[in-house]
Formats: C-alpha cells, sequence, structure tokens
C-alpha cells in the first residue's frame, strides 16, 4: 500500500507491505541510514526516531500506522544553523565511543528536553533506557544536563 | 633507513619481540610517503596468515602530500577506541606539524600510489643483512599494500602502544629530519639552523621558510634515518592533549557509516537461519512458502546455514520463519552443567602444563589451607551493531564491506574460500559498532560472500540480534581452583590450577599470573576443548582469571585478618602497582564496611602494560538486592597519548565487566544456546550505571593500553565489595548464581 509521512520536513510517500516497521522504511526505501538496528524488539533503542514529537522505537512500529505522521530522525536534527544543542553537547564532552547506539540516544535526549527542559537526574535515569554497549553512561548524565543548559541560554 | 630492534617484553611470563623496519618513497605526483612495518611476535595469535610466515605486519605509512597535508595511514580500524585520533596527535607531535592539516585514513585509500618498488630497493638493496624471514614481510608490507591490501588487527589494546609508539612515531620523526634535509640543500643552510613549527620550517637567518608541502617531493630523495631523533616527552605540544576525536563528528549527526549502513545499487538484503542445535546441519529445506511471500527472491541453503534472500531485510527475516527446515547430527543434549563437569575431571585427571612454579606450593599447603573453586560462565560480546557484511561476487572479482577488526584476516579467508587471487579480493572496512573481539571472527566475512555468490548479486546480510546472540564466538567459561595458606599474616603459598578453553589462537599476555609477591606459587593449566564456539572477548583471558586471582587475594586476605588493600600493599613492591593503590585508597575514601549493608571492594590487575585498580562501593538490601553506588577507578598508564580518550575507555571498560558480572551468562539446554536477546541477557542502563570517577597516575612508561584493561579488575572489586557488605563470598559468576540480583 501507499504510505504517505513528513520525513523531517519534507513529505514522503512509499509503496510498503503496512506491517514494514518504520526504521527499515526510512533506512532501506528512504536511504537515511543514521537510525540503527540493534534488536528488533523495542529493547534498546537504537532505532529511536520521534513520531509527532514523541521518541519512538521504530523496529517495530508498522509504517502503516504513520500515515500523515510528522517522523524525525537523526538526519533532521541539525539545520543551517548546525548542530542541535543537544548534537553540539555531545561533541564538545566527547560522548560516542563506537557511536552506533548514538543517534537513538540523541533521539531520545531531545524528546526528553523537548518535554522536560530541565530534567533532574531521575527524570533523565527514568526517560533514557536506551543501551549503550560501549558504557558511555558516565558521560551521557552530565551531557544531558549541559544540553539542557545549552537549550535554555 | 632500516631499523631491526629486539625488545624483551617486561614481563618475564611473555616472550615477544617487536621489529621495526622503517623506509621511505617518492610518491607518484610529487610528494613523500615514510612507511614503517612493524612485527611483534605476540600479535600473531589473531592470523592465519602470520602463522604461516611467523609473523604479523604492522603497516604505516605517512604521506606529505603537496599541498601540505600529512595523511597517515594506519592499519587499525575505529570500534569507538578513539585510537585513531591518538595515532595522528602521535604523528603531529614527532613531525611538529599543524594539527589541523593531519588527518588519518584507514589503510587502504585509493590514492596511495606508493612507488613500491623503490621503497623495496631501498630496504633490500642497502641492507642485505637483514634475516631471510624479513623478506616476505617487506615484500608484504610495501608491495600489498600499494594494491589496496589492509593488514592488521585491532585488538590487544595494540594500537598506541605498537602501532603508535614503535611505527608512526618514528615515521613522523623521520619524515621532519628528511623534510629539514631537503629545505637546508635548497637554502644552502646548515639543517641545525632550522626549526620546525606547525607544518612550517624557517631559517631565522635568512627569514625564509616553507611549508612541509613545499619541500615533500625533494624530501624523497632522502633516506629516512636508521635513528630518527625523537622528541622528549618535556617538548610534547599535543601529545598528552585532549584533542577532540576526529571521528565523532559523523557519529552526532547519523553521517558515520558503519558494515550495516553499506548501500550498493541493485543490493539485495538477506536474512539467515542458523541451526538451533549447535552443530547441526542442514537435511532438507521447504522453501515453497517463503517462495510464495511478496519480495522473496532465493533461498539460499548453505549446508549449515539456511539464508531468505529479498528485496528488504524485513521481508527476508519473516520469511525466515516461513522455512520448514530438517537439521540433523549436532550436539543435541548438550548442557552448560555438562560443560562445568567436564571442567571438573579435566582438573582432576587430565595432564597439566606448568605455567609458573616457584618454591614448594604443594609442600606448604596442608589439610588446613584455604581452597575455593572459581567459575565464570560464557559471554555474547552483543555489540550493538548486529553481525553483517555485504558482498557481491562476480566471476572473478569479490568485494565485500565489513567493520571488521583483522581486515587481512578477512582477506585472507575470502582468498582460501573462493579460490581467487588476492588482488581479486577488495575488503572495504567500515566503522565498528562495537567490536570487543567479536569483529576478529570470520562467520560474518563468508556466510555474507557464499549468500551473495549463491544470489548472483549484491546482497547485505544481517544476523537478527537473536541469531547474533545464539551464534557468537562466546568468552569462555571456565573454572580455576585455589589453594593457599598464609603465615604470620602473609602469604605463604598459593597454587592455582585452571581450565584454559581452546580458541584455537595463541595466548594473550600472561593474564594466568599471580600478581602479588608468595614465595611458593604453583600455576598450573589444563586445555579443554569447548563444545561451544569461543573467542575473544575484551580483555580476553584476564577476564576470567583476574576474577580468580583478585576474589582469592581476598579470601587470603580474610583468613589474615588483614584489610584487603593493606594486604595487597603488603605483598607488592612494584613501584607502579604500589602507586596505584594507595592512590585508589585516598581517593575512594576507603572503607571495606562503611555502614550496614554497605561495602566496598578492591582490585588490581595490571594488563596489557597497564595498571587498574578500582573500589566498588555496593549497597545490598537484605533481600540480596546490589546497588552499585559508585566505581573509583585509578589507572597507570603510561603516556597518555589522549588523556579524554583514556579517560572514556576506562569509564566504559568498568561498564561492561559490571554488566557481565551482574547480569552476563550464557547458558546452553538441551543443545541450544538460552539467551536470545536483551531481555535475558541484560545490559547496564543509564538508571543502574554506578557513578564513576577516573585517576590515572602521571608515569614515564611508556603507553600501555587502554581499551581492555578497565575490564579485569570490575568483577572481583563488585564481589569482593558485596562480601564485605554481607558476609556471602562469591564464587561463581553472575551474582544471581549466588542468589543476588541487581539492582
Amino acid at each position: 500500500m501507499t504510505v504517505t509521512f513528513i520525513l523531517n520536513g519534507e513529505p514522503q510517500t512509499v509503496e510498503a507491505d503496512p506491517d514494514m516497521p518504520l526504521l527499515w522504511v526510512v533506512r532501506e526505501k528512504l536511504g537515511l541510514t543514521g537510525t540503527k538496528f540493534g534488536c528488533g524488539i523495542a529493547a534498546c533503542g537504537a532505532c529511536t526516531m520521534h513520531v509527532d514529537g514523541v521518541a519512538t522505537r521504530t523496529c517495530v512500529l508498522p509504517v502503516g500506522d504513520v500515515e500523515g505522521a510528522e517522523v524525525r530522525t537523526i538526519e533532521g536534527l541539525s539545520d543551517e544553523n548546525g548542530l542541535s544543542a543537544v548534537q553540539a553537547t555531545w561533541l564538545e564532552m566527547q560522548v560516542p565511543q563506537c557511536g552506533y547506539c548514538q543517534s537513538g540516544m540523541i533521539m531520545a535526549v531531545e524528546a526528553l528536553l523537548d518535554e522536560n527542559p530541565e530534567p533532574s537526574d531521575d527524570d533523565i535515569d527514568a526517560a533514557i533506557t536506551n543501551i549503550c554497549r560501549c558504557g558511555t553512561y558516565a558521560r551521557i548524565r552530565p551531557a544531558v544536563h549541559a544540553a539542557a543548559k545549552r537549550r535554555r541560554a | 633507513m632500516t631499523e631491526d630492534t629486539e625488545q624483551k617484553s617486561p614481563s618475564r611470563l611473555g616472550k615477544w619481540t617487536r621489529r621495526t623496519i622503517l623506509a621511505s618513497a617518492g610518491l607518484i605526483g610529487g610528494g613523500l610517503a615514510i612507511g614503517t612495518v612493524l612485527a611483534p611476535n605476540r600479535l600473531a595469535m589473531a592470523s592465519d596468515d602470520a602463522a604461516e610466515a611467523g609473523e604479523v605486519v604492522l603497516n604505516t605509512w605517512v604521506k606529505i602530500t603537496p599541498d601540505n597535508r600529512v595523511v597517515a595511514m594506519v592499519p587499525h580500524s575505529e570500534m569507538g577506541q578513539g585510537a585513531n585520533t591518538g595515532l595522528a596527535q602521535m604523528l603531529a607531535e614527532e613531525m611538529n606539524a599543524d594539527w589541523s592539516l593531519v588527518s588519518v585514513v584507514e589503510a587502504p585509500v585509493d590514492d596511495a600510489h606508493i612507488n613500491s618498488d623503490m621503497a623495496r630497493g631501498w630496504v633490500l638493496g642497502e641492507a642485505a643483512w637483514i634475516p631471510g624471514f624479513m623478506y616476505p614481510l617487506i615484500d608484504f608490507g610495501f608491495l600489498k599494500i600499494a594494491d589496496g591490501l589492509v593488514n592488521q588487527i585491532t585488538g590487544g589494546s595494540a594500537s598506541i602502544r605498537l602501532t603508535g609508539w614503535h611505527g608512526i612515531r618514528r615515521a613522523g620523526a623521520a619524515a621532519r629530519e628528511m623534510l629539514v634535509a631537503a629545505a637546508a640543500g635548497e637554502w644552502t643552510v646548515d639543517p641545525g639552523d632550522l626549526t620546525v613549527a606547525d607544518s612550517t620550517i624557517t631559517h631565522a637567518g635568512s627569514g625564509r621558510s616553507g611549508t612541509f608541502g613545499d619541500f615533500a617531493a625533494q624530501a624523497a630523495a632522502f633516506t629516512p634515518s636508521l635513528k630518527p631523533d625523537l622528541k622528549a616527552r618535556g617538548d610534547y605540544r599535543i601529545v598528552g592533549t585532549s584533542r577532540p576525536r576526529l571521528d565523532l563528528p559523523g557519529k552526532v549527526d547519523g553521517t558515520a557509516k558503519f558494515g550495516m549502513d553499506v548501500t550498493l545499487l541493485d543490493m539485495r538484503y538477506a536474512a539467515i537461519a542458523f541451526p538451533p542445535v549447535i552443530g547441526e546441519e542442514v537435511v532438507s529445506v521447504d522453501d515453497a512458502l517463503a517462495l510464495e511471500r511478496a519480495g522473496v527472491e532465493t533461498v539460499v541453503d548453505l549446508g549449515d546455514a539456511v539464508a531468505v534472500v529479498a528485496d528488504s531485510y524485513w521481508t527476508a527475516s519473516q520469511a525466515i520463519y516461513d522455512l520448514d527446515i530438517e537439521w540433523t547430527g549436532g550436539l543435541a543434549g548438550l548442557t552448560t552443567a555438562e560443560i562445568f563437569a567436564t571442567h571438573q575431571d579435566d582438573l582432576d585427571g587430565k595432564e597439566r602444563d606448568v605455567m609458573v612454579e616457584e618454591g614448594d606450593a604443594p609442600g606448604t599447603l596442608d589439610e588446613d589451607a584455604v581452597s575455593a573453586e572459581y567459575t565464570v560462565p560464557y559471554l555474547a560480546h552483543a555489540t550493538m551493531e548486529p553481525m553483517n557484511g555485504t558482498a557481491w561476487v562476480r566471476d572473478d572479482l569479490c568485494d565485500i564491506w565489513i567493520g571488521h577488526q583483522d581486515p587481512l584476516r578477512a582477506k585472507k579467508a575470502l582468498i582460501d574460500l573462493l579460490g581467487l587471487p588476492p588482488e581479486a579480493i577488495t575488503v572495504h572496512n567500515q566503522f565498528m559498532g562495537g567490536g570487543f573481539g567479536r569483529r576478529g571472527r570470520l562467520d560474518f566475512v563468508t556466510y555474507p560472500v557464499r549468500i551473495a555468490q549463491a544470489a548472483g548479486m549484491p546482497v547485505k546480510t544481517i544476523w537478527s540480534r537473536e541469531q547474533d546472540m545464539m551464534n557468537d564466538t562466546y568468552r569462555p567459561a571456565v573454572t580455576g581452583r585455589m589453594r593457599g595458606a598464609v603465615s604470620d599474616g602473609r602469604l605463604a603459598a598459593v597454587a592455582h590450577a585452571y581450565i584454559d578453553a581452546e580458541t584455537g589462537m595463541p595466548d594473550s599476555e600472561g593474564p594466568f599470573a599471580f600478581q602479588y609477591e608468595v614465595p611458593n606459587l604453583l600455576i598450573e593449566r589444563v586445555k579443554c576443548p569447548s563444545p561451544v564456539s569461543v573467542g575473544f572477548w575484551r580483555s580476553v583471558d584476564f577476564t576470567q582469571l583476574a576474577f580468580f586471582n583478585e576474589s582469592f587475594m581476598d579470601e587470603m586476605a580474610h583468613s589474615a585478618g588483614a584489610d584487603p588493600l593493606d594486604f595487597r600493599l603488603a605483598h607488592t613492591s612494584d613501584p607502579r602497582r604500589r602507586a596505584v593503590l594507595e592512590r585508589l585508597k585516598a581517593e575512594a575514601g576507603w572503607s571495606p564496611r562503611p555502614e550496614p549493608g554497605r561495602g566496598m571492594g578492591v582490585a588490581l590487575v595490571s594488563s596489557f602494560e597497564t595498571v587498574v585498580g578500582q573500589i566498588v562501593d555496593v549497597s545490598v538490601s537484605e533481600d540480596g538486592e546490589v546497588r552499585v553506588n559508585r566505581v573509583t577507578s585509578v589507572a597507570d598508564a603510561g603516556l597518555r597519548v589522549n588523556p579524554d580518550a583514556c579517560e572514556a575507555q576506562i569509564q566504559g571498560s568498568v561498564i561492561f565487566g559490571l554488566t557481565a558480572a551482574l547480569f552476563g551468562q550464557i547458558t546452553v539446554e538441551n543443545g541450544e544456546v538460552y539467551q536470545q536477546n536483551f531481555p535475558d541477557y541484560e545490559m547496564l542502563r543509564l538508571a543502574n550505571a554506578p557513578r564513576q570517577t577516573v585517576y590515572f597516575i602521571d608515569s614515564d612508561h611508556a603507553p600501555g593500553g587502554l581499551g581492555e584493561p578497565g575490564v579485569p579488575p570490575v568483577a572481583p572489586a563488585l564481589t569482593n565489595a558485596i562480601f564485605a557488605a554481607t558476609g556471602t563470598r562469591i564464587r561463581d559468576l553472575p551474582i544471581e548464581k549466588a542468589g543476588f540480583t541487581a539492582a
């Protein structure tokens, strides 16, 4: 069937099995590979995109469900002004190691800060449940606080 | 122009040597290339090629281009450790280069038109005394790299401490000297009157100056110095500073390309089904249903696996469940319990290799000796990026896109598999979404090629998370038996007999050593085949043996009625290890049992030429729920090329080691691996990750490894802390085996 949604601000129409997860539609049919496949069961968060502003694990989200939705991926974060506050903070604090989980991690953090501009440690722990196998957690919590501050500035 | 140095390993247990050869060549189109060939025997562990030649080659090329850029081609791939940035720093430092003009690329690069005949002539023509075994190595280094052959492993925490310290540093210093000589010749001045800064050579007397690029072509006419003048540490401006990692910009905006992200024209996607029971083979495949599914193109029976090729990965992954596969053979009755029982039989009855024997431990240990038996489980690597490979096989050509820790080994495997000459096979190495030893293996090289060959088109084969976890080459499950005695508050004797699972690869650097002073010591090894596929896992055998040794050291301290940290100090004279312990004691606020329900544990492990001590602080609830409050790490890693990246490696290692100790185990029931995805093989996440502090001791030592040495102490420091808090000694990992859970 045909599905139409907004991807990073641009309308997209794709021909796809409506059960095909959004992750694979975006990666394979639309060619944006910044969002990653990690577990296939929404357990790790590597596939996190924003769907209508909500951080969503797209490896289990049927594309048929996003008809008319606004979808944003890591590629849609930076604009003509450059990197987003979260991305810039991630670079400044040298958060990533292998980097594979970080697209999903950054998308989850963006959504948290959209909703809660000044999260506490507990808020961060509750919201950011993505897995990072390299173990960058020691830098993530301070980086979220720093990004929140940068956004408010 | 050549250098052949041998250096004994500082470890009494090691026996590897290092040899460095340096040579240079002109670049077609002008410019200079300096190459180093470094061959440490120790690294022979990871390469079949090396086994044949008796050596492994580490190649590094430094190019200075006419437009004044310095480009290092390094043989290491990036899997998150940041070593390539460190290598660039070491190069820029010795050259006095402008940091912004230095870049690192992973060899091969297509524009590396190195004049290999000239390079070879230099080495062989003027240094006929080079031992014969080096000839193929030199040919390999200077000819093959020009043909686009990458060759080396990223493992053993070797990038900085071997390639960097023994290779790229010399290449940089030699390049600087040649550039200076060229400038001095051009200006007819004394080279000693020239200064070099920010990629510019200046003659103060005449006010003349020129860039590296200006002199690159002329410099190629000079011979690299036998022993280039290396900078003193006090003069470093780039090494020792936390330069931002060169690979990170693409990792925050989604543009970094991992193996998973490779996209080819007309590419298809494959999902793969491996036998559910270890060792099974295909009898028959009924693929009728799969082939009816829209988008499915073909089903490939590989004999030991079955793949579905389709127009999307999701379609292929669904169609896998449409297959009706009959399997046969295999180890249907195998259980992990049976494997551990075999360890007991082997420790009781099998011949032992004596690894270390000092004094008379058996004669000293009587019936009052403390005995302890430890086990550690199989562990999966669970890289965030599941195994994958994209291959395109034509009649006489094969291209593969993968993220591999040892691209040379991958290439060699394909030469063997396809019967094609080396030049017909191209390995396009990509960023790795985690390696940890897993990406040194060959399954994700050969299966994608076999599938693509059968399909007759470019195919990206992706392991599902379940197939990745159930078909890993696991960290070996092993067992260790320790006995020991104290006398007058000091260790009198220690005896250790341990199972060493056959990985088919050589040993790492003396992981079995008991790293404290004891007058009577006997360490024995029993080699044991593993029915479960096993291989390297971050920090290799240290993960198991350090758990045994550091747990037992704690038991000995308890037996002596001594403070575990002070007891370690009392049996340590090595100044580096003492300094780490003393710093750790001060920084962590050491107190084994600061309050009821809370405990601190310590462990100290030297590995890969780095000393790491850790104190883990835990709270344990009455029902055995363990919360890790804080982990304090102190490391002496010698010279730190990029301090921030060094800190990141320790921080990550702590999480990696804790995850394993708290949750990690792969078990086998009825011949099948039980754990399939993250719910069964749990990971630490932000909410239960401990607070961390990492301290480094400034030391004069050469750079030690950092990708791995932070892992081994974590598990024993954790269980020692749980002992301090509860009085329960955990001898079998993970902690749930002793009735504890992780908060």
